[in-house]
């Protein structure tokens, strides 16, 4: 028909595309423009946690939707982030917290390296059991270890100056240090799926043996998006504890690995915005549930979320929105 | 189990109403409302040592002071720290940060009390720690703006190990929780043995947390000591006394001491494994008369008879309002001075007082575990051997590294 | 006296045993997980739950109706089975198309609801469930004194690996289900009813851990949490047998018990992790595991 030759002409696809984009890029400075205003509207500690989540949720997500690969051992990730960078600024007082955070970083980033290098050549399941082992052993390590603290905890890292100047001891300047790094976070990972190396890692998630035959080292990019996704996971961690001036077991337990993935399934695995939306979402929740007669049933709480998005849920609410986007506007 | 809660939240809102009206010149209490934030383990392993129950026992000394301090109504917040320092601390800051909470009570878990503390360090609060064991609260985690109520791993370990050793048990093999808090309690009871002219042979660590102990206590038994002690709490502590009875321990003559142990342990125990155990408390329900008294009224609400901890929060809490009633306001520095001024004479603590490094002193219990023949009820799991006074009990100042002690 | 790296004999080989104890109760929680694994592809996330599950049973079943320890060995995996069986055959069953990982998430969501229930209820200080009088009392076995009551959980815990091992090995029920779960539409124009084989399988797995659940009532304090940490062991274990193979699961268990065992003589502090330095080191030399059929 006239119409669908007019439809599918290579002209007509691009205005599509460029307008499809430009509706995302206005979403992003929505998006933006909340987030700059937000501290006033809400108590700004409270938003700091959802976006240090966010940015461990949105890592993990490129791990697991965009390269497919279930990890359950990302909490080793965010913890090694968090004691370094408290251990390095409680013991150095002199020292800034960016360079602090770039130190945790960096560990976290070496630590996905030597993981991934492990890990890299299974598959599903058992890829999924040698990242959980990998990570209790990295808690056993934890425990064991004077500079953690232990089961105490890791106390009295100071927020410090940023860049020696702009002092980090105010909520509201510290939410906008975590919301520019949140943002630094996202837009890489948004650069990430977008470009090429994105493109080779979605063919590798849908029909890897293809990619293989197709001359692509496979290994070797699933190794990069680990390492990505652990360095990300770790810049998580490394400003998490300088928000809250304390690094604890609790980073390092393998329940945590099981709430970021509840998190990236609630919001939406494979979408960009999903993981925000999950980590709010279950932070929130947690956060109101606490101090509710309800406080006790947050576990269950959670199963249920867990349960239900499994069974009929699965594009996340991010996903969901989409699809009823799509089905109702296009 | 519903507490007087609602009950008790709508008559608070009643008052509030009636008494905004009729409110004069007290603004120095903040608010008009004097705020206290309850936080503790309301679903974990720390559960049925404070929770719920210790919620409960607040809320009975808000009722008993009367509901409200000079006018100004008494409201709780309340909040479950799920044992993570995080979640504390977080909830904490909100607390003083969108609610002007005045006092935070509760606290447990040893490393939420370190964070809690020193958030309210910063922010100049006030803090009472009822649960937490870590005696480094009030060594070099010591601030000017908490105090530690209860108990502390000093005389626990203290206590029974003295005890222990002036009876004649003078070997011991140590049992230890692989973690930091077990390392300090293993480093105390090795120096108190050796003080009093016993002689630690042996020992193990085991990893935090550990289900299965069979091949520890075949350790313990092969060591030929004359006491095992229990380096280890919570759950590791019950495990390992279960196991012990199963391996006939006690029968073939070793004896255990607890160095952390509970009511409520000893409860979902029993006597059967538990009979004979030696350990250090801060109260026991059953101890005198007031206590009794005391007690009674509490199982009347909670359907359980409360641990040391729960009627420290009952005891703290009233200590608190009475402080803010003498000075007038809710001003945290002023009410702490107020605090260390008046001495704690109640039926939970016997010759109590504030020492400077944020302690609360005050006599403790050298007691012993009944045996299911001597014991009349359920409850009736202690049997009080003798007093440790409140000056000997705890860490010596002298010994202290407490920035506020000047040493 | 004889030492063997500087450890008495007689304590090493109290050691040995205590490992060869714990290890027949490994193999037997890992049996009911490669059971489901192996046959259905299922990742049964709340195989500890459902363990504990079964602890409380006995021990709730004991309190309010009487039901003794023995009556509740054989009725308590039945019940917990058949409980398991409805999870199946309303939820599981529907996700059954999908990516194995699902599975993993649908149970660890499970596992929570019920370990969060159960806490609200009981709380965690775990419970009492007295050794059966029969079992009560211990065997000097020279080199130490070995309870009556972890005999027979080893024996017990032998005893139904061997059964399970059996059946599915070497009967022809465990030949329809074999080859059920490699090719379901071949079985059903064979007029097997696969589905309703499926919904066995799993409730038979939950049934065995069930089972474990009661032996271990009498060992350890009866608390809702008493599978979480029990959990990634048991998967552990599995991981390293081969999570198709139901003879890896058992000799893995074992071995795991008693490498375990002599772990706590000579490193105790690092006993709870030693497995997954060991599932490690096994993936990196055999992808599959022990005895794991494909990579």
């Amino acid at each position: 028909m006239a119409d669908s030759q007019a439809l599918n002409a290579p002209s007509a696809v691009k205005e599509r595309q460029k307008r499809a984009k430009m509706r995302r890029n206005m979403f992003y400075i929505v998006l933006l423009a909340i987030g700059l205003v937000a501290p006033f509207l809400a108590y700004p500690v409270f938003l700091m946690k959802i976006l240090c989540f966010a940015l461990f949720a949105c890592a993990f997500n490129l791990l697991l939707g965009y390269a497919g690969l279930l990890s359950f051992g990302h909490a080793a990730f965010l913890a090694t982030g968090g004691y370094v960078t408290g251990y390095l600024l409680a013991s150095y007082p002199g020292l800034t917290p960016e360079v602090g955070i770039i130190a945790g970083t960096l560990m976290a980033t070496l630590l996905g390296l030597l993981f991934g290098v492990l890990s890299i050549r299974r598959q599903g399941i058992y890829f999924a059991m040698v990242t959980l082992a990998l990570a209790q052993l990295m808690f056993f390590v934890f425990v064991q270890s004077s500079f953690t603290g232990g089961e105490d905890g890791l106390h009295g890292v100071p927020r410090g100056d940023l860049f020696g100047v702009i002092s980090l001891s105010s909520n509201l300047a510290m939410y906008y240090f975590v919301f520019a790094i949140f943002v630094f976070g996202f837009a890489l990972i948004q650069r990430t799926v977008h470009s090429p190396f994105g493109q080779v890692l979605k063919a590798i998630r849908e029909n890897e043996p293809r990619a293989i035959s197709l001359g692509y080292n496979v290994d070797a990019y699933k190794l990069l998006a680990f390492v990505l996704s652990a360095a990300l996971a770790g810049l998580a961690g490394s400003t998490k504890t300088v928000v809250f001036q304390l690094a604890s077991l609790t980073d390092a337990h393998w329940h945590m690995s099981g709430e970021v993935i509840l998190m990236t399934l609630l919001g939406g695995v494979g979408t960009l915005l999903g993981p925000l939306m999950g980590a709010g979402i279950v932070v929130s929740l947690q956060h109101i549930l606490a101090q509710s007669p309800l406080g006790n049933w947050v576990s269950v709480i959670l199963g249920i979320i867990f349960v239900v998005c499994v069974l009929s849920f699965r594009s996340g609410i991010v996903g969901e929105l989409t699809k009823m986007y799509r089905k109702n506007f296009k | 189990m519903t507490f007087m809660k609602k009950t008790l939240t709508a008559s608070i809102a009643v008052a509030a109403a009636s008494t905004m009206a009729v409110s004069t010149a007290h603004a120095e209490i903040s608010d008009n409302e004097v705020r206290i934030g309850y936080l503790a383990d309301m679903s974990g392993t720390y559960r049925d040592l404070a929770g719920p129950g210790g919620e409960a026992a607040m809320e009975m000394a808000i009722a008993d002071f009367g509901g409200s301090v000079n006018g100004s109504p008494i409201v709780i917040f309340s909040a479950d720290d799920r044992n993570s320092a995080d979640v504390g601390a977080n909830t904490v800051r909100e607390w003083i940060d969108q609610r002007n909470v005045d006092m935070v009570g509760g606290l447990v878990a040893s490393s939420v009390s370190i964070a809690v503390t020193k958030v309210l360090e910063e922010n100049n609060g006030l803090g009472i720690v009822s649960g937490s064991a870590a005696s480094s609260v009030t060594n070099e985690h010591c601030t000017p703006n908490h105090i530690h109520w209860v108990y502390d791993t000093y005389p626990l370990a203290n206590g029974t190990a003295k005890a222990v050793v002036e009876q004649g048990g003078d070997s011991w093999f140590l049992l230890t929780a692989d973690y930091a808090f077990g390392h300090a309690l293993e480093a105390d009871v090795t120096k108190v043995v050796e003080a009093n002219g016993g002689e630690i042979v042996g020992g193990v660590r085991h990893p935090f947390p550990t289900s299965d102990f069979s091949s520890y206590i075949l350790q313990a038994q092969g060591s030929g000591a004359k006491i095992v002690g229990l380096a280890n709490a919570g759950a590791d502590t019950v495990n390992a006394i279960t196991t012990a009875s199963q391996f006939g321990l006690t029968q073939s003559g070793q004896q255990l001491a607890g160095l952390l142990i509970f009511l409520n342990d000893v409860h979902a125990l029993g006597l059967e494994s538990t009979q004979g155990l030696l350990l250090t408390t801060g109260w026991y329900w059953n101890m005198d008369e007031e206590s009794r008294e005391w007690s009674e009224r509490y199982f009347e609400e909670v359907g359980r008879m409360p641990t040391m901890v729960q009627a420290g929060i009952y005891s703290s809490t009233m200590h608190y309002l009475k402080a803010v009633e003498a000075a007038g306001t809710d001003d945290p520095e002023v009410v702490r001075a107020q605090m260390a001024d008046m001495p704690i004479e109640d039926f939970f603590a016997r010759n109590g007082s504030i020492r400077e490094d944020g302690r609360m002193i005050h006599d403790m219990y050298l007691a012993q575990v009944k045996t299911p023949e001597e014991s009349t009820g359920e409850w009736d799991l202690y049997e009080i051997l003798s007093t440790i006074p409140a000056d000997e009990a705890y860490r010596p100042l002298s010994d202290s590294q407490c920035k506020l002690v000047q040493n | 006296m004889t030492m063997i790296f500087g450890v008495p004999l007689a304590v090493f080989m109290g050691q040995l045993t205590l490992g060869l104890v714990n290890g027949a109760f490994y193999a037997l929680l890992s049996l009911g997980l490669a059971v489901i694994f192996g046959l259905l592809k299922i990742v049964n996330f709340a195989h500890g739950a459902q363990y504990m599950l079964g602890a409380f049973a006995a021990l709730l079943g004991f309190r309010y109706l009487g039901i003794n320890y023995w009556l509740a060995l054989f009725l308590v995996p039945l019940v917990v089975g058949s409980f398991g069986m409805l999870i199946e055959r309303f939820l599981l069953r529907r996700i059954a198309h999908l990516d194995h990982l699902y599975g993993l998430l649908l149970t660890f969501g499970l596992a929570l609801i019920f370990e969060g229930t159960l806490v609200n209820f009981f709380g965690v200080s775990g419970a009492r469930y007295a050794t059966p009088e029969a079992l009560q009392g211990g065997l000097n076995l020279g080199f130490m004194f070995l309870p009556t009551y972890r005999a027979w959980v080893l024996v017990a815990a032998l005893a139904m690996c061997l059964f399970t091992w059996f059946m599915i090995e070497r009967t022809r029920l465990g030949a329809y289900l074999r080859a059920g779960t490699e090719n379901s539409q071949l079985m059903q124009a064979f007029g097997v009813n696969v589905p309703l084989l499926i919904t066995l399988t799993y409730g038979f797995g939950v049934a065995l851990a069930a089972f474990a659940g009661v032996l271990a009532a009498p060992l350890y304090p009866v608390s809702p949490t008493m599978g979480s940490s029990l959990l990634i062991v048991v998967f552990a274990v599995v991981v390293i047998g081969g999570m198709g193979s139901i003879l890896g699961a058992i000799l893995t268990g074992l071995g795991m018990g008693v490498i375990e065992g002599l772990t706590k003589v000579y490193y105790p502090e690092a006993s709870n992790t030693v497995i997954f330095l060991v599932m490690i080191l096994v993936l990196m030399l055999r992808p599959a595991g022990l005895f794991g059929k494909e990579a």
